[in-house]
């Protein structure tokens, strides 16, 4: 079951991707089979653990798999072009320009023998033909825009006088330098402090608004995807879990996974109860079962559980989830 | 509270500098503050959280405390001896009583050890048991942080990063320590892992009467684990109090700040919630000027701040804050 979205609105549509690591005969899948779109101008949140492969999930869509995974099957439709049968120059245009990318750690992402401002002036030449002079005074603007201060002299400057916040922005400031129509942020906050990360998901938004690009924010951190996130996608070993409004998913959680997730957490408002861990831990990719990849550490399993990978139960024109019990709900 | 209480860690006016070398051959003249007269005790039986974000000192104050570093000056005791000056042998005694749970179950784990060494290395320096002994106790160690007889033999690669925590653990327990540093100890960890982790230390704690000095930067984590609290910024405690208290009603304007950056795993809540978002970033804690340290990110900074360091001082029972404006 496909949950209908709006094509006029979306901005980005992958189909039954399917991503695996090669090493030798050994293969192990970490993307199986993943349906979603990302809307035009919409946050989405994909939340998983480590190893959920949403890092991974991201990467094909980029093209940026290393060398030993291989992108299997799978569609990706961009603002209604194809990408995945593009060459390689293609590719990288739309690398930059289309979609940009901020990765989780700003310590090693730039150049530490460039200047700041020369790792944006040569995207600016490179992608937008700007010329070199007044490519500078963009960089600057563009640092302006991501809130450096001072940036006349913060564009001479090399990533080791920048603090982690201040390189998270330069970062944030080169991913934009295109006018993306989606930014892809892979835990661009991980890596920092709290006070850091609220100023950073606030530039985010703000961003996101003004821009109206779409964004894609991958993370741990259920609390980080409350904050900005309007949509959102559970991920576990590979699969999507559970897809839904934010509301949906923090309210009314379907799947069990979900549910143990949010139910796992501390929580710094209410009263202070026992923690519920989830038992067990992630299962390895390598051999994986039949069934549903949580049924070992779900409360509710079943025989069925183990045999049979459970389709996807529609609640609402924006949430399924991935489970037979939600099966049964639904007939009741 | 209970002015009885006993404490078991002490620490006066503890200042920890690091010198900065400008060059290769001559030591410089700078230093890093990185924990600048800390004042503060641990009762026991509780847990203590140390909160700030990174670069505020507070790993460094935890390993002073813990004499993995030798202080710059100030006073530590424990367990009401003064520990501040005892050299290596005469600190024996103590370091079979303070042990220490590390932020990276990866690197803090031999790779070429099998799990049974590992926990047994602190036997066999700290104890005089023979070595079957030994292993019985390292089969109850290791039953009571929830792995079995059969891991003994493996090796930390067999582990996942939770169960390699939990081997980090059986270690710092194997001497019945009633101390235990927990830098970080979570931090690493996957979210439905932590929860684990964590029920584990509270379990220990009240079955072994353990006292826990908890350092983190997740402050939900340490909201939900730790009696009273402490938050650091740039080497100092600007904040002490019962854990709910600091978050219901937080004095210092930077412990304000500190927690209204917390993302609420609530949509509505998370999206209505009046966040001080303060700007600015950590100063240099090379040239610090006098006054208060936070002055320069502080909403609410008066001239005095520019001029004298303000103290920490009582406000309400085990309340303590140190700013100009109480």
């Amino acid at each position: 079951m496909k949950i209908n979205v709006d094509k006029e609105s979306s901005l980005l549509e992958v189909k039954n991707l399917r991503t695996a690591f090669y090493d030798g005969k050994t293969k192990t899948e970490a993307v199986r089979g993943i349906d979603f779109s990302v809307k035009k101008g919409e946050i989405l949140g994909i939340v998983g653990e480590s190893g959920s492969g949403k890092s991974v999930l991201v990467k094909s869509i980029l093209g940026i798999v290393p060398s030993n995974a291989k992108v299997d099957t799978g569609e990706v439709i961009l603002d209604g072009r194809r990408i995945e049968g593009l060459s390689k120059k293609e590719k990288r245009l739309i690398r930059g320009k289309d979609i940009a990318m901020i990765f989780q750690d700003p310590m090693t992402a730039l150049n530490p023998l460039k200047k700041a401002g020369d790792h944006l002036i040569e995207l600016l030449v490179r992608v937008r033909g700007i010329k070199k002079k007044e490519a500078k005074q963009e960089a600057i603007e563009l640092l302006r825009m991501v809130g450096i201060p001072s940036p006349e002299t913060r564009v001479d400057q090399y990533p080791h006088e920048f603090s982690g916040g201040m390189r998270q922005r330069v970062l944030i400031a080169m991913a934009l330098a295109c006018n993306p129509k989606l930014l892809i942020a892979d835990e661009p906050t991980t890596a920092l402090d709290v006070t850091i990360q609220a100023q950073i998901l606030e530039l985010l938004k703000k961003l996101q608004r003004e821009k109206d690009m779409s964004v894609v924010l991958i993370t741990h951190d259920l609390g980080v995807v409350a904050t900005i996130c309007s949509r959102i996608l559970v991920m576990y070993a590979g699969m999507v879990m559970e897809e839904g409004m934010a509301n949906e998913i923090f309210y009314s959680p379907k799947h069990p996974y979900t549910k143990a997730l949010l139910n796992s957490i501390p929580r710094v408002d209410g009263e202070k109860t026992r923690l519920k861990p989830i038992k067990g831990s992630a299962p390895s990719l390598k051999n994986v079962g039949k069934g549903c990849p949580f049924a070992d550490r779900c409360e509710f399993a079943f025989d069925r559980c183990f045999t049979e990978v459970p389709q996807y139960n529609t609640f609402s024109a924006t949430q399924r989830s991935m489970c037979f019990l939600a099966e049964e709900e639904v007939k009741n | 509270m209970n002015e009885t209480r006993e404490k078991l860690v002490e620490v006066k006016n503890l200042k920890k500098y690091f010198p900065i070398k400008t060059s290769m051959f001559k030591k410089g003249n700078q230093v890093v503050k990185a924990v600048d007269d800390v004042t503060f005790h641990i009762y026991k039986g509780e847990t203590f959280g140390l909160v700030g974000e990174s670069g505020c000192g507070k790993s460094t104050l935890g390993r002073t405390l813990n004499r993995l570093y030798n202080p710059t000056s100030g006073e530590i005791l424990f367990d009401g001896k003064d520990i501040t000056k005892l050299n290596n042998k005469e600190l024996q005694p103590f370091r079979n009583r303070m042990q220490m749970i590390f932020q990276d179950p990866y690197s803090s784990l031999n790779p070429h050890l099998t799990v049974e060494k590992i926990i047994d290395e602190p036997l066999e320096i700290h104890t005089r048991l023979s070595k079957n002994e030994r292993k019985e106790k390292i089969i109850d160690i290791l039953e009571k942080v929830g792995l079995k007889k059969e891991d003994l033999d493996k090796l930390p690669h067999e582990f996942s990063g939770g169960q390699r925590q939990r081997i980090g653990i059986a270690r710092a327990l194997s001497i019945n320590p009633d101390f235990i540093l927990c830098d970080e100890a979570i931090s690493a960890l996957d979210v439905s892992i932590q929860a684990q982790v964590i029920n584990m230390l509270e379990d220990l704690q009240s079955e072994l009467n353990l006292t826990y000095l908890f350092v983190a930067h997740d402050l939900s984590m340490v909201r939900h684990i730790s009696d009273r609290i402490g938050v650091m910024y740039l080497g100092k405690i600007v904040e002490i109090s019962k854990s709910e208290e600091l978050y219901d009603k937080p004095l210092h304007p930077y412990t304000q700040a500190l927690l209204s950056a917390i993302p609420i795993p609530d949509p509505i809540k998370a999206q209505n919630s009046k966040r001080e978002i303060i700007t600015g970033e950590l100063p240099s804690p090379i040239e610090m000027e006098k006054g208060c340290r936070f002055r320069s990110r502080c909403p609410f900074a008066k001239p005095i701040c520019a001029e004298a360091d303000p103290q920490l001082k009582q406000v309400d029972d085990e309340h303590y804050v140190a700013c100009h404006l109480y």
